[in-house]
């Protein structure tokens, strides 16, 4: 497998001043399911424009599989994309669209054949070649452009937030279906959303942007257990913040002043500097744990709930720590808003738990 | 409510009435056996029509304003089309000025606009005929067509361009398989309604036009002598009959794939 299948190098994307892509470097590998994370207006959905050449960029280059395709037209480039509305040509029928790319790859028409009703089977769409695009769903939809995309044999294909417009059970589906297709087929998935479930379940590598630049790039679980700052610990799932200042070393782990809270040691698996007043920790609200009486964890304080909110397999709880002006969000499969008397609760963090983050 | 309602009924029918009543006379008294204007019908006749069958200069006028039209309409919707494409899809320097400069024709009184060309044209020393009308004509419809291509190309989904490039085509390749058959009604939309604005067009061809009249200049000729009027009144009546056919055509043209596809897609959602 090549480790760097998808070359990009020092990439930026000014419009007038405003700096969409921001010397962006990073390689994907063949066979990925590689996904770009982050809000609407990051410069996940330019990055994604560029590789496809829709847009050229600023400054860098861009490689695929060894050879430079900066400045080729999206029409001689190895890729091809999956728009965000699907983009079915709507004059044609399914079987003109998924054609429409093959004519200038200079195929037999048994070869054509063979490719189309390939394809067709792969996205089960079988039986819909006379249907026009508007008396297709909209998951239906999304497996033609699908196949149109596909049916090209691309060496890597572009993904704009393809989910985004179906209703969230047949997003479930697809996702899962999508990420099967993706390994059986082979093919490099680059995957754009600013769906973050979405972009750690399906994903191999997720690259979480923000402001034109790269967070963090790395596998799901660990942007959730080892977020590298503060932007990919809020972005990715939920998390309460604490203000802290760092005082000594001591090995791997650092001893930190929580506000309010008190001195703890705490692990340091990003080097924070000793002294620090920038920085902050943080505690997922499911680490945490509720409880009626007080518990041995290394943290356990008194906190009064607020207001629970009841999820199904969860219910959260945003309580307010007693003496602290504070509210923290814990979640928790035991307990609903029916379990506790008086709206009074005990919360324990363990410290294993805490990640120390630096801010900007 | 109820009054509120008849009086705008009443209201709609005074308008459509002010409307087409005047028109309406000239079919009537085309089949009026007499060659004046005026009440009590005479009696049915066919004569004027075929008396206007049997003109040869109508005939010539005809074909002059056929040629007019054609080339007129088609140069105009191509310039229309580049510019209406431009205009929607990019943003550019000069964009307000641009729009605005080829929109005049359509503003600035027809006459100063005749005028204007005929001083030119007899300047540069060129003589009178359909070439400086089919000039003028270009000029007039230009804007009349990109408005109708603007309102076209405006609900054009542009990824579908992207999606052709992305997918094997170069620039003209999508333009021939994915843009043009989309807007196609629009086009011929276009073509239809220049066509017409030509055909009817009177105060550039009376400027410009010199022995070569055309239509519209043929019936002005006519009109002086009273027993031309009825056959006047026949030509009349066909064009109106001709040009309202047209225009409906357009509109439903311009209007169709639209209207259906969105309503197709509301019905899935």
């Amino acid at each position: 497998m090549n480790e760097n299948f998808i070359q990009i190098n020092g990439i930026s994307k000014h419009f007038g001043n405003v700096k969409a892509v921001d010397d962006v470097s990073f390689s994907i590998k063949e066979g990925e399911f590689f996904s770009l994370l982050g809000p609407s207006g990051c410069g996940k959905t330019t990055l994604l424009r560029l590789l496809a050449g829709f847009e050229y960029p600023t400054n860098g280059n861009l490689l695929i599989d060894g050879s430079d395709i900066t400045a080729l037209p999206p029409d001689k480039r190895p890729t091809n994309m999956v728009f965000q509305n699907y983009a079915i040509f709507p004059h044609i029928n399914v079987e003109q669209n998924i054609k429409f790319g093959l004519r200038k790859l200079g195929l037999t028409d048994d070869e054509i054949k063979k490719r189309v009703d390939d394809v067709l089977a792969l996205v089960k769409l079988e039986g819909y070649e006379e249907r026009f695009s508007g008396q297709l769903s909209g998951g239906q939809r999304q497996r033609v452009a699908l196949a149109r995309a596909l049916v090209r044999q691309p060496k890597v294909l572009l993904l704009d937030e393809p989910l985004g417009a179906l209703d969230k059970k047949l997003r479930d589906e697809m996702q899962l279906e999508l990420r099967t297709l993706q390994k059986e087929i082979g093919i490099t998935f680059v995957f754009v959303t600013h769906d973050q479930q979405e972009a750690i379940s399906m994903s191999d590598r997720v690259a979480v942007m923000s402001e034109g630049k790269i967070q963090q790039l790395s596998a799901p679980n660990e942007l959730y257990k080892n977020p590298e700052n503060i932007f990919v610990s809020d972005f990715i799932g939920e998390t309460n913040f604490l203000k802290a200042s760092t005082r000594s070393k001591d090995g791997d782990h650092i001893n930190v002043a929580i506000e309010d809270l008190g001195d703890f040691k705490v692990k340091n698996n990003l080097n924070i500097p000793e002294n620090s007043s920038d920085v902050v920790c943080s505690v997922r609200p499911e680490s945490m744990m509720i409880s009626r009486d007080k518990s041995d964890w290394d943290i356990c304080l008194e906190a009064k709930i607020n207001q629970t909110s009841y999820l199904g397999e969860m219910t959260r709880f945003y309580v307010e720590v007693s003496g602290i002006n504070k509210v923290i969000t814990v979640s928790s499969q035991h307990f609903d808003n029916q379990s506790f008397e008086n709206n009074t609760c005990f919360i324990s963090i363990s410290l294993e738990d805490i990640s120390l983050l630096q801010k900007k | 409510m109820n009054e509120k309602n008849s009086s705008l009924l009443i209201y709609t029918l005074i308008y459509f009435g002010f409307l087409y009543i005047p028109v309406l006379f000239l079919p009537i008294f085309s089949f009026n056996d007499a060659n004046y204007m005026s009440f009590p019908l005479a009696g049915f006749t066919t004569d004027h029509y075929e008396e206007m069958w049997s003109k040869r200069n109508l005939h010539k006028a005809l074909w002059a304003s056929v040629k007019v039209g054609v080339v007129a309409s088609v140069v105009s919707t191509a310039i229309a089309l580049l510019a209406a494409k431009a205009f929607v899809r990019y943003k550019f320097r000069g964009q307000n000025v641009s729009y605005g400069a080829i929109m005049m024709p359509f503003l600035i009184p027809e006459i100063i606009l005749a005028v204007s060309i005929l001083i030119i044209w007899i300047n540069l020393g060129f003589p009178l005929g359909l070439v400086p009308v089919t000039i003028g004509h270009i000029l007039f419809c230009t804007p009349f067509a990109m408005l109708i291509l603007i309102a076209r190309i405006e609900g054009f989904d542009f990824s579908l361009e992207e999606a052709s490039r992305d997918l094997g085509e170069n620039a003209w390749g999508t333009f021939y398989r994915v843009s043009l058959p989309l807007y196609l009604p629009g086009i011929i939309a276009a073509l239809l309604l220049s066509f017409i604005i030509s055909f009817d067009e009177f105060i550039l061809a009376f400027f410009l036009s010199g022995s070569d009249a055309t239509l519209p200049m043929y019936m002005w000729n006519q009109m002086r002598f009273v027993k031309k009027l009825p056959h006047v009144l026949a030509l009349g009546a066909v064009i109106i009959v001709f040009t309202t056919f047209i225009v409906l055509l357009a509109f439903w043209l311009r209007n169709v794939g639209q209207g259906k596809e969105k309503q197709d897609i509301a019905i899935k959602l």
